[in-house]
C-alpha cells in the first residue's frame, strides 16, 4: 500500500513537472505559429465554414453609432491581445482588416466569434452576451478600407 | 565548498525571485468575464497563454465545533484553447486551534467539442493530496457531512488523502443566461475507500446584456449574479441522499476593467448534516500573454 502511494505521488509529480516544462514552449510552438499568408488563409477559411442560416443573420446593431463605440471598447478588452490594437493582426491571430473579413457577412463574423477557432487557439466567446458580440462585429465592419500594417512582423507589445 | 553551494542556492533564489517579478510586472491585465460560481464550472476555459491568479476564502460555522477559515490559492493557466491546467494550494485556520497547510490539487480541464453546441461538455480530472484537516469545501462528495470537520487539526492533519476526482462539466449559455451541471466521481486511492459521487449545478446572468461605451467600474454589465446548488450523493455502496450534505449558494461576481474580479457567495446548508452557513469570497487577477513571457525568458537564457 505504501509503495503504491509512493508510485502515485511520484507519477503525479513527474506529470506536473513535465506539464510545466513542456507546456509553455509547446503552447508557443503550436498556437503561436508565426503569421504568414498561408496561416492567415487557414484562419479566414473558418468564415467559409459558417452555416448558411448563421451567415444570413442580420446585425441588429448595424448603423448604430453607439454600437461602434461599445464594440471598440470590447475589442480593446477582449480581442486586441491577439488581433492587435488596430486589428492589424498579431503573432497569434490574423488581421481583421483583410478583405476576407471585411467581405464576410456580419452573421459569419458573429458565428466565428461565438464558436471560436479552438484548434487554432481562438477561444469561444459565447460568454459575452449577444448584444456585446454584435457590437464587436459592428466595430470590425467599420475597419473596412482603413489601411493596416502588412502581414509578417506585427506584434502588440 | 559549503559556502559555494550556499552561494549557488542564493543565486538561484535571486534568479527565481527576479524572474517571477519580471513576469508579473511585465504582464498586462485583461478585463475578465468571470462567472460568480465558486464550486460549479461552466464550459469556458482560460484563454491560451493567460494566467489567472485567484484567492478564495471559506468561513464556516459548526454546531459542535469552532468556526473555521479555509482558504486556497489557484494558479489557472490556459495551455490551449481546449486545455486549462490549475494548481491549488489549500490551507485552513480553525479558531481556537491552529493554522495548517492542508495540501495541493492539480486540475486539468479539456474541452471535448470544437464548437458551441446545445450542451457543451468539458472533461475534468484532478489529483488531490490533501490532509483530513482540509476545510475549503471546494466540492461536496460522498457522505461529506458537517461532523467530519469537528475533529481537531492535530488529529485530522495526520490523515493524508490521495484522491482522483473526475467531473463532466456540462454548460450552456442562452440569452445571457448560463446553466451548468457538474456530476462528479471521486476515488480515494486507499483500497478501503469506495467511489464517491456528488453534484454541482448553477445558473447565472449579467445584470445587463448591453455594454456601455465607456470603461466603468460600476456599470451593470460588470456584475454577474447567480446561484449554485451542490452536494453529495453517497458512494457506490450506498448511493443516494442519506447522510449527505447540500448547499444553496447565491453569488455575485464583479468584473473590474482593471482585470480584477471580486466574488461573494454565502452558502446555506439545506439539511442537518450541512454547515448552517459557509461564507465565501474570492479575489482574482488575470495576466495576459504570461506563457509568451515565460518562453521569452527561456530564450534569453
Amino acid at each position: 500500500m505504501a509503495n503504491s502511494l509512493v508510485c502515485i505521488r511520484v507519477t503525479v509529480l513527474l506529470l506536473f513537472v513535465a506539464t510545466c516544462v513542456f507546456m509553455i514552449p509547446l503552447s508557443r510552438a503550436q498556437d503561436i505559429i508565426p503569421r504568414t499568408a498561408a496561416t492567415d488563409h487557414f484562419a479566414y477559411g473558418e468564415l467559409a465554414k459558417t452555416p448558411a442560416k448563421a451567415r444570413a443573420r442580420k446585425n441588429p446593431q448595424e448603423g448604430n453609432a453607439e454600437a461602434v463605440l461599445v464594440g471598440r471598447k470590447l475589442f480593446a478588452q477582449h480581442c486586441a491581445e491577439c488581433h492587435g490594437l488596430a486589428a492589424e493582426g498579431g503573432e497569434k491571430a490574423p488581421s481583421l482588416r483583410a478583405d476576407e473579413v471585411q467581405k464576410a457577412t456580419p452573421g459569419a463574423l458573429f458565428w466565428v466569434l461565438t464558436n471560436g477557432v479552438v484548434r487554432r487557439g481562438m477561444p469561444v466567446w459565447s460568454k459575452l452576451p449577444e448584444p456585446q458580440r454584435w457590437a464587436i462585429v459592428t466595430y470590425i465592419k467599420t475597419l473596412k478600407g482603413a489601411p493596416g500594417p502588412p502581414v509578417g512582423n506585427t506584434t502588440i507589445d | 565548498m559549503r559556502y559555494a553551494t550556499q552561494l549557488q542556492q542564493l543565486k538561484m533564489k535571486f534568479f527565481t525571485f527576479t524572474a517571477v517579478l519580471f513576469l508579473f510586472w511585465g504582464a498586462r491585465a485583461s478585463p475578465a468575464q468571470e462567472s460568480p460560481y465558486i464550486v460549479t464550472y461552466d464550459h469556458y476555459l482560460e484563454e491560451p497563454g493567460n494566467l489567472e491568479v485567484e484567492y478564495f476564502s471559506t468561513l464556516g460555522t459548526q454546531r459542535e465545533g469552532d468556526a473555521f477559515h479555509g482558504y486556497w490559492v489557484e494558479f489557472e493557466y490556459g495551455a490551449k484553447a481546449w486545455w486549462t491546467t490549475e494548481l491549488y494550494l489549500d490551507g485552513q485556520s480553525t479558531f481556537g486551534e491552529s493554522t495548517v497547510f492542508t495540501g495541493f490539487r492539480w486540475e486539468n480541464r479539456f474541452r471535448l467539442l470544437q464548437r458551441e453546441h446545445f450542451v457543451n461538455p468539458v472533461f475534468y480530472v484532478e489529483y488531490e493530496q490533501i490532509s483530513g484537516a482540509d476545510k475549503v469545501i471546494k466540492e461536496v462528495e460522498g457522505h461529506d457531512v458537517e461532523s467530519d470537520n469537528t475533529e481537531t487539526n492535530a488529529l485530522a492533519h495526520r490523515t493524508l488523502n490521495h484522491e482522483l476526482e473526475l467531473k463532466l462539466l456540462l454548460s450552456k449559455t442562452f440569452n445571457g443566461w448560463n446553466f451548468a451541471v457538474n456530476p462528479l466521481a471521486t476515488k480515494n486511492f486507499s483500497p478501503s475507500n469506495p467511489w464517491e459521487f456528488g453534484y454541482a449545478m448553477g445558473a447565472s446572468r449579467p445584470l445587463a446584456l448591453n455594454a456601455s461605451a465607456n470603461s466603468c467600474n460600476f456599470c451593470r454589465e460588470n456584475f454577474i449574479a447567480g446561484v449554485e446548488l451542490y452536494g453529495g450523493l453517497g458512494d457506490i455502496q450506498s448511493f443516494g441522499l442519506h447522510e449527505t450534505s447540500h448547499y444553496l449558494a447565491p453569488g455575485v461576481a464583479w468584473n473590474l476593467p482593471s482585470g480584477w474580479t471580486v466574488r461573494l457567495s454565502p452558502g446555506f446548508g439545506l439539511n442537518n448534516d450541512s454547515h448552517s452557513l459557509i461564507m465565501r469570497w474570492g479575489l482574482s487577477y488575470e495576466f495576459t500573454q504570461f506563457g509568451e513571457r515565460v518562453s521569452r525568458l527561456w530564450e534569453r537564457r
